[in-house]
């Protein structure tokens, strides 16, 4: 793996200032997020009390509303958002489709499904359902590929986005079903379903943390090898890259990202489908780059959207999810009805 | 719809030539001509005996078993006073409605999939079941409003959604991809306004309301029945008028016009009546999704015809329905299922096979 593949086109000049100076900008941006996000609120609390919150917590009100509340959900939004963001970009690296997300692509869906119906046969409490969102996020996948590109050609964008759709539909009407059997599950996923950040503590974090970390790592090794497979896999393998392990590799990093993203804040659409596009306009094609933005700004782009539903509605927060949607679904549009989409 | 299934009066004598195996009808002297194919025949046959016999069958099974020789007695108000109050009074208007219902959606979808010319242009897909939900979603827990309200606002809802996704996809014509793709991503976004407005609301509302999105059948009573037949019998025929010109329309709009199909009125008085036709099942039953994507298609593989078949995808999409509702009333008896979760698992298992089978490149 540790293979130096050209890109297709050598970087500018100024790209090739603008893409360093721009990764220390997102993550300055990603801090005042963070930061925003823990002094935001119901009840705004200034920097000061925050930070004592941190280094020297008396148990006043504020400082339990920090440790509690504010600093779970932050650590949450900025992990599923880098992780979101980078799974993502994967995906559409290995499926070389711009439309590809984990949501579109049905992984959510089976994530989801699996998750209700884990609350079904166990009645479980517990926030994270960690390893059903992986079995059912890995099958989903699984599938909606095998569908997506079966036959000679290749897999076409409207083809693995209709298999998605069609999985998705299929795993739709079977939590359908579940929610008018048991209302007990119903009661409890209508609220996780939804996509969001709020009243997570750091045990959710801390159970999703291992396979996020480990999500992380693979994808940032992943680079260079997703550099060649984007010239075609003829051209890949005689650059030296092995492509099978190299798809299996990436499969695995995403299925990890998107089982553990699920897991800590439910079915979160769009993130993974806006960020690589919006970092894509700022880096160019290669991945080396590519996949370290889609981190950085799937993690500003999910802190921000919770500090903003936070604001919005004058007495009561706006889930995450609901806002990456509503600025997702205007940005995929717009992609389908883009010139290049037409040329795919 | 009884013009198809007629048998022919005077087969074929004019000695045009027809093909193989096929031959012409001719009606009220010449007026009204139609060419039959035995094999589309017997397919609609054997579609229209399978929907009366799972009638039968559902009017019988359940809770309270009715023999089935006492089914037909009790259907016409003889026998037991308690078989008559349960066929006439609960399951014989289920049935119907469900058969109603799946014939409007089966007739729509084959329209919807000819002006398209896309396997995949169905009301489903194209965002009207997924506006429509959200239009009932709304006017249940914001507006509160009543059953009337909570149907007119579906309609609205699905009605306002395919126009917003049919404008997006517009771009120098609409091409079938566009459409789809654009549908997937507003079905998407208002997919997640639902997940939205059911955290908001108490439980017993927000199951109400979630019930209503998936489609039912339950508790429908003669008013639906004769709602959904009065439109049926209304639509259905002046659709059937425009069958033979939405077949040329499949073959492009040019082609159709240098045919002779005046194309604009086509495709609106086509559009107005099977979105009227679509609205009326989702008033009655919710949005019942995927049976109009699945009923042409699967139709028109059993009859091995080239384009979709109006009247066997009506034929087809009762059939889908009222064997869907049998399956969601006794699969996990005593509760009742929602008839829309079985078809979204038929539907989407139709998609997946759809894909898994046969696709070459050509379509959408």
């Amino acid at each position: 793996m540790a293979l130096r593949a050209p890109t297709l086109t050598r970087p500018t000049p100024t790209r090739r200032i603008i893409r360093p100076i721009g990764l220390l900008a997102a993550l300055g941006v990603l801090a005042m997020c963070t930061l925003l996000s823990v002094t935001v609120g119901t009840k705004p609390i200034p920097v000061a009390d925050v930070w004592a919150a941190l280094t020297a917590y008396d148990g006043s009100y504020d400082h339990d509303v920090i440790r509690s509340l504010r600093v779970p959900r932050t650590v949450i939004g900025v992990f599923v958002g880098a992780a979101l963001g980078l799974a993502g970009a994967l995906m559409q690296a290995l499926t070389r489709n711009p439309l590809a997300e984990p949501g579109i692509l049905g992984v959510n869906s089976g994530a989801a499904a699996a998750v209700v119906l884990t609350t079904l046969a166990l009645g479980s409490t517990g926030t994270a359902h960690v390893w059903p969102a992986f079995v059912g996020a890995a099958l989903a996948a699984v599938a909606v590929y095998a569908l997506g590109s079966r036959g000679r050609a290749s897999a076409t964008p409207v083809r693995l986005a209709l298999a998605g759709t069609a999985v998705t539909v299929v795993l739709q009407g079977l939590i359908h079903g579940v929610f008018v059997l048991n209302e007990f599950v119903f009661d409890r996923i209508r609220f996780w379903q939804v996509g969001s950040l709020t009243g997570r503590d750091l045990d959710v974090f801390w159970q999703v943390a291992p396979f996020l970390v480990a999500g992380v790592v693979l994808t940032l090794c992943l680079g260079p090898s997703l550099n060649a497979v984007a010239l075609g896999d003829d051209l890949a393998a005689t650059l030296g890259a092995n492509i099978p392990l190299v798809r299996t590799v990436t499969a695995v990093a995403v299925i990890l990202l998107c089982g553990a993203a699920t897991a800590a804040a439910g079915p979160i659409w769009f993130v993974g489908l806006v960020i690589p596009h919006a970092a894509r306009l700022i880096t160019g094609p290669d991945q080396r780059w590519l996949l370290p933005y889609s981190a950085v700004l799937g993690a500003v782009l999910l802190t921000a959207a919770d500090v903003l539903g936070r604001v919005v509605l004058p007495d009561s927060e706006l889930e995450v999810g609901i806002i990456t949607a509503l600025v997702g679904a205007p940005l995929f549009i717009a992609l389908v009805r883009s010139r290049r989409m037409a040329q795919l | 719809m009884s013009d198809t299934l007629a048998p022919p009066r005077r087969p074929g004598t004019r000695g045009r030539s027809t093909p193989r195996g096929s031959f012409a009808l001719r009606l009220f002297g010449e007026r009204l001509s139609l060419l039959v194919r035995p094999r589309t025949l017997a397919v609609c046959l054997a579609l229209a005996l399978l929907s009366a016999l799972v009638l039968v069958v559902s009017v019988s099974v359940g809770d309270y078993e009715i023999p089935l020789e006492a089914v037909p007695g009790a259907i016409f108000g003889h026998g037991e006073r308690l078989d008559v109050f349960f066929v006439q009074g609960v399951r014989l208007p289920r049935a119907l409605t469900a058969i109603g219902v799946g014939a409007a959606l089966g007739i729509a979808g084959a329209v919807f999939q000819s002006l398209s010319r896309n396997a995949l242009g169905s009301p489903d897909i194209i965002g009207f079941t997924s506006g429509a939900a959200t239009g009932a979603v709304t006017a249940i827990l914001v507006l509160g409003a009543g059953r009337l309200a909570v149907s007119l606002g579906a309609i609205a809802g699905g009605l306002l959604t395919a126009a917003v996704v049919y404008l997006l996809a517009m771009k120098n014509g609409v091409q079938g991809y566009r459409l789809v793709l654009v549908g997937i991503g507003v079905s998407a976004m208002l997919g997640s306004v639902r997940d939205y407005l059911l955290t908001r609301a108490e439980l017993t509302d927000a199951l109400g309301a979630q019930i209503w999105m998936i489609g039912s059948l339950n508790g429908r009573g003669w008013g639906e029945v004769a709602a959904v037949w009065v439109c049926l019998a209304l639509l259905g025929p002046v659709l059937l008028a425009q069958g033979k010109r939405l077949r040329f329309m499949e073959l492009g709009e040019e082609t159709a016009r240098g045919l002779g199909v005046s194309t604009q009125a086509t495709q609106l008085t086509a559009l107005a009546a099977a979105s009227a036709l679509t609205g009326a099942a989702i008033a009655v039953a919710g949005p019942i999704g995927f049976v109009a994507l699945a009923a042409p298609q699967l139709a028109r593989r059993l009859a091995r015809t080239g384009g979709t078949t109006l009247v066997g995808s009506a034929l087809m999409g009762a059939a889908l329905l009222v064997v869907a509702d049998l399956v969601a009333l006794r699969a996990l008896a005593p509760v009742q299922l929602p008839a829309g979760v079985v078809t979204a698992v038929i539907g989407g298992s139709y998609l997946i096979w759809l894909l898994y089978t046969e696709w070459r490149g050509g379509r959408a």
